[in-house]
């Protein structure tokens, strides 16, 4: 065999065992985290796990319902912001806005969605917080620290904000320019345009980037930390504290060994975490095939 | 073998009544220009253009490729505003309004009036049904029975009806190449549109789809002032009306089909008639 064949296949065989070696450890992580949460399985069932509200380590009370709560508070409430707000901030750049402020807009989003998110959490203790504490609470006649669901909300969805516009602008763009042409060739106006063309064409699309924001989301950490309060209680109210898993993980992770069976509960908050990611991603792309036919 | 157009349009009922009364098609209403350049970000495509597009006919502008015919055609429904650093000037008049200097309210009129056969067939990513229904939808015509009639009336029109009746419901991009620009066709004149535009609508079509498409605008001109950029001399003198020559963003000689084909004024055009250049 002539020398470039040789080579074109081993470069061949080296892509293929890397991807699938990124695919196994997927896999290979999903066993990990089941097995270091066994013990806490054997001990515990699943069921009384995910919906007991007792998070008492030392009395071996161990109830991931206030940590589950806290996640998809924060996370719903992040993506209720983010979107509309994405949204429109790709529809006015790809359909309406001239080029000079597109490119004037772009590079400030990719340093947006750049910034490491201990600087979203920061700006979230600096601003958000007390804005939640001394105007919204009060607005509503209720009294809090500001460190609560709305804040994390917030935060959060300021944070995706730069992710989401990109993967909307990206996907917009690809919609067939003649599209839009035969379009306005009826006498369509660019709202009309976007909302029964560009949004149509792209459903599908759409759907699948907010499907990546909303895992973002639920797996960020460092920036819940700082304003959700950790308090390990259902939230009851967008005004109450939260403590999202990510955040339960991460601050209790050194402090883990002494207890038993505390490590085993963290992973599996992981574990639970991990699941619901993948449970979610696999079932909007089966939705997502159902549109598509 | 194109028997089937003539009866589908001499036999199929009476306009549907709504679309006549919506958008009056006043019958003097003329299409032309008057010095007309355009640049395109500093560099001349349109050198000073004067035509005056007939009434009722199939008017081809034919040239080679990059003489500007393309975006005369865009101006005409200002379509080239879609291109970032465009700069119009002189005037293009259809009836008593300069398309150049419309607002944003008077351009979906003028839009509404000029319909465009694109270049490539591209349904809109919505039904066969809502497709023809958009155009009529966003101009304010509402109601479902008015709908259904005017869907049938154009799917009839341009021979489609036989064909789609069974599946108005279901996505207009399962229909064959040909079959899509009929109803991009149809489209357009759901809206009564006064004239119609058409980009070398035929040439992404194969040969059999592209001769219906072909005599379709042949059957319409009675209703119909039909703009056509054409880059087949032969279409051309199948069906052609009037024929205007550009070269170089210039209009080098227009006039009628036969005089134009047969005894050109213009050396340049008789060159290009011969094949000299394309």
């Amino acid at each position: 065999m002539s020398h470039r064949l040789l080579k074109d296949r081993a470069a061949g065989y080296l892509m293929f065992t890397l991807t699938i070696s990124s695919l196994l450890l997927v896999v290979a992580m999903g066993i990990g985290l089941y097995m270091k949460a066994a013990p806490i399985l054997h001990e515990h069932s699943l069921w009384e796990l995910l919906s007991v509200s007792e998070w008492k380590p030392m009395k071996n009370q161990f109830g991931f319902f206030p940590f589950l709560m806290g996640t998809l508070w924060v996370s719903g409430l992040a993506l209720l912001i983010a979107i509309p707000i994405s949204l429109l901030m790709a529809i006015y750049l790809t359909e309406y806005s001239h080029s000079m402020v597109r490119r004037f807009v772009y590079p400030f989003l990719d340093i947006l969605a750049g910034l490491p998110s201990v600087i979203y959490g920061v700006w979230g203790m600096l601003l958000i917080v007390p804005w939640v504490a001394n105007i919204a609470a009060p607005w509503v006649g209720r009294n809090t620290t500001g460190y609560t669901v709305l804040a994390g909300g917030i935060v959060l969805g300021v944070m995706v904000i730069p992710l989401l516009v990109s993967l909307f602008i990206e996907i917009f763009s690809n919609v067939a320019h003649e599209l839009r042409e035969a379009t306005f060739a009826l006498g369509a106006t660019r709202w009309q345009t976007t909302k029964h063309v560009v949004l149509r064409k792209t459903f599908p699309g759409m759907m699948a980037a907010i499907v990546l924001a909303a895992s973002r989301v639920m797996g960020e950490t460092i920036a819940v930390i700082m304003v959700c309060g950790n308090l390990a209680i259902a939230p009851g109210s967008l005004l109450d504290a939260c403590y999202p898993i990510p955040a339960l993980i991460a601050n209790n992770y050194g402090e883990m060994l002494s207890m038993p069976l505390y490590e085993s509960a963290l992973m599996f908050a992981a574990f639970i975490l991990f699941f619901v990611v993948l449970v979610f991603n696999l079932f909007s792309r089966l939705i997502l095939k159902k549109i598509k036919e | 073998m194109f028997d089937f157009l003539h009866r589908n349009i001499t036999s199929s009922k009476e306009k549907p009544f709504v679309v006549n009364n919506k958008f009056p098609r006043p019958e003097n209403m003329r299409l032309t220009t008057h010095a007309l350049s355009i640049y395109i970000g500093g560099n001349p495509i349109l050198k000073h253009v004067n035509v005056d597009i007939p009434r009722n006919k199939i008017t081809c502008i034919i040239g080679p490729s990059g003489c500007g015919k393309t975006t005369l055609l865009r101006t005409f429904n200002r379509l080239v505003d879609t291109i970032e650093g465009v700069n119009i000037e002189g005037v293009v008049m259809l009836g008593d309004r300069n398309i150049v200097t419309a607002g944003a309210s008077e351009l979906t009129e003028i839009r509404r009036a000029i319909g465009l056969v694109p270049q490539r067939p591209c349904p809109l990513p919505m039904s066969i049904y809502d497709n023809i229904a958009y155009g009529c939808r966003i101009h304010g015509i509402s109601g479902r029975r008015k709908l259904d009639a005017i869907v049938e009336y154009y799917l009839r029109a341009v021979g489609l009806w036989d064909e789609v009746k069974d599946r108005l419901h279901t996505p207009a991009n399962k229909l064959s190449g040909g079959q899509q620009q009929r109803l991009c066709l149809a489209r357009s004149l759901a809206i009564e549109p006064s004239y119609l535009l058409a980009d070398e609508s035929t040439s992404a079509l194969d040969p059999i789809s592209s001769r219906t498409v072909e005599e379709l605008f042949v059957q319409l001109k009675k209703d119909y002032s039909i703009v056509m950029v054409t880059h087949t001399l032969r279409q051309a003198r199948r069906i052609a009306d009037h024929i205007i020559f550009m070269y170089l963003g210039e209009v080098i000689e227009e006039g009628d089909a036969d005089q134009v084909f047969n005894h050109p004024k213009h050396e340049l055009t008789q060159r290009y008639l011969d094949g000299a250049f394309s």
